[in-house]
């Protein structure tokens, strides 16, 4: 058991070592968080839905036939575009944060019923996640559900990160992202863990949101529910 | 859909550049650059690794390899290759994915009357 939990806490913390695998590892977790969102897919038709990870035929082929309408935009990696680095007045390099919502998250108001956020905030850089998190209030519908994964405490800049692919009502199929070479910022290509929000945070981000519930993992793995 | 062989598609080669409203009753290779509409009814369309199609297309097939932006509408299946990069929506019957294909944008399956719309990876 504890050998089982070790290895649990290593998918988020990252094992620290350098010889990671040439193809990725697909790795399965429970959601409790997948679950309310597949209850409201069940129970209701022609949802919209917005799926903000990594490509996956998974969601497409999970979403599109329970009849819901599937939108699909990698908000992480357009985030990572390196056009949108710009110098600020005091010669620092930041992201250009008025083009990024520009150009991505460009929807009419009130059309998402799901939102799928998967882990974007911990990963996203930081000027980015709150503007995001707004647009994507205006984008919902009341009453729509966002679901989005936190760390529930440091793991490290090297943590892992996921991409999320929906293999059954509460299942989850975990596949590590490997940047390709041109969305790098070093010469590493794993997206680095960026922040670690707590309780406090995390309201703080969706304080505008009408209601938030929280699962925790077994994995370290804030799951966070929010309902616009 | 596999790439076909040279004679078997009219091919558009990754030199040429097309601005304005493409139609045929024949299948379509493009590897160079299409700007404006591509109109294919009854047949299919392969966008080559080289090409670049800022487009609405409409076909009875579509595979990607390389990239599109614009509504692709495609009346059988849509093919997104591992190197595809699409921006824009999809309208078919069924689609499959590679790994490392990206697409942005909304995917509306319309249904074969009595049958799921599959989607494969």
């Amino acid at each position: 058991m504890a050998l089982v939990s070790e290895n649990v806490m290593k998918l988020f913390r990252g094992s620290g070592q350098s010889s990671a695998p040439a193809v990725p590892q697909k790795l399965n977790r429970r959601s409790s968080g997948m679950a309310e969102i597949s209850r409201l897919l069940n129970s209701q038709e022609a949802l919209c839905v917005l799926d903000l990870g990594s490509t996956s035929a998974s969601n497409i082929q999970f979403l599109t036939e329970k009849g819901h309408k599937n939108y699909s935009e990698d908000l992480l990696r357009a985030s990572l575009d390196p056009t949108l680095r710009v110098k600020d007045e005091a010669g620092n390099w930041a992201t250009d944060g008025k083009r990024f919502l520009d150009e991505n998250l460009t929807y009419g108001n009130a059309l998402f019923d799901i939102v799928l956020c998967w882990n974007l905030p911990d990963y996203m850089e930081e000027s980015l996640v709150k503007p995001a998190v707004d647009r994507l209030w205006s984008v919902m519908k009341p009453g729509g559900l966002l679901l989005a994964f936190f760390h529930t405490r440091d793991a490290g800049p090297d943590a892992p990160c996921y991409r999320f692919h929906i293999t059954a009502t509460d299942m989850l199929e975990m596949q590590e992202i490997k940047l390709p070479a041109v969305n790098r910022k070093d010469d590493k290509n794993s997206l680095r863990l960026q922040r670690v929000f707590n309780n406090r945070h995390i309201e703080n981000l969706f304080r505008d949101f009408a209601s938030i519930k929280f699962f925790l993992a077994r994995d370290n793995i804030r799951e966070v529910l929010v309902v616009r | 859909m596999d790439t076909p062989k040279s004679g078997e598609f009219a091919h558009i080669g990754k030199s040429v550049v097309i601005k304005g409203e493409l139609s045929g009753s024949e299948d379509l290779y493009v590897d160079g650059q299409v700007e404006g509409t591509i109109e294919l009814r009854n047949n299919s369309l392969i966008v080559g690794p080289n090409g670049n199609v800022k487009a609405n297309v409409s076909a009875k097939g579509v595979v990607v390899q390389g990239k599109v932006e614009g509504t692709v509408n495609a009346t059988e299946r849509v093919e997104l290759r591992k190197s595809a990069v699409v921006n824009g929506d999809v309208i078919t019957q069924r689609i499959s994915m590679e790994e490392g294909a990206f697409f942005k944008g909304k995917i509306d399956i319309q249904k074969e009357p009595g049958k799921a719309a599959p989607v494969a990876s």
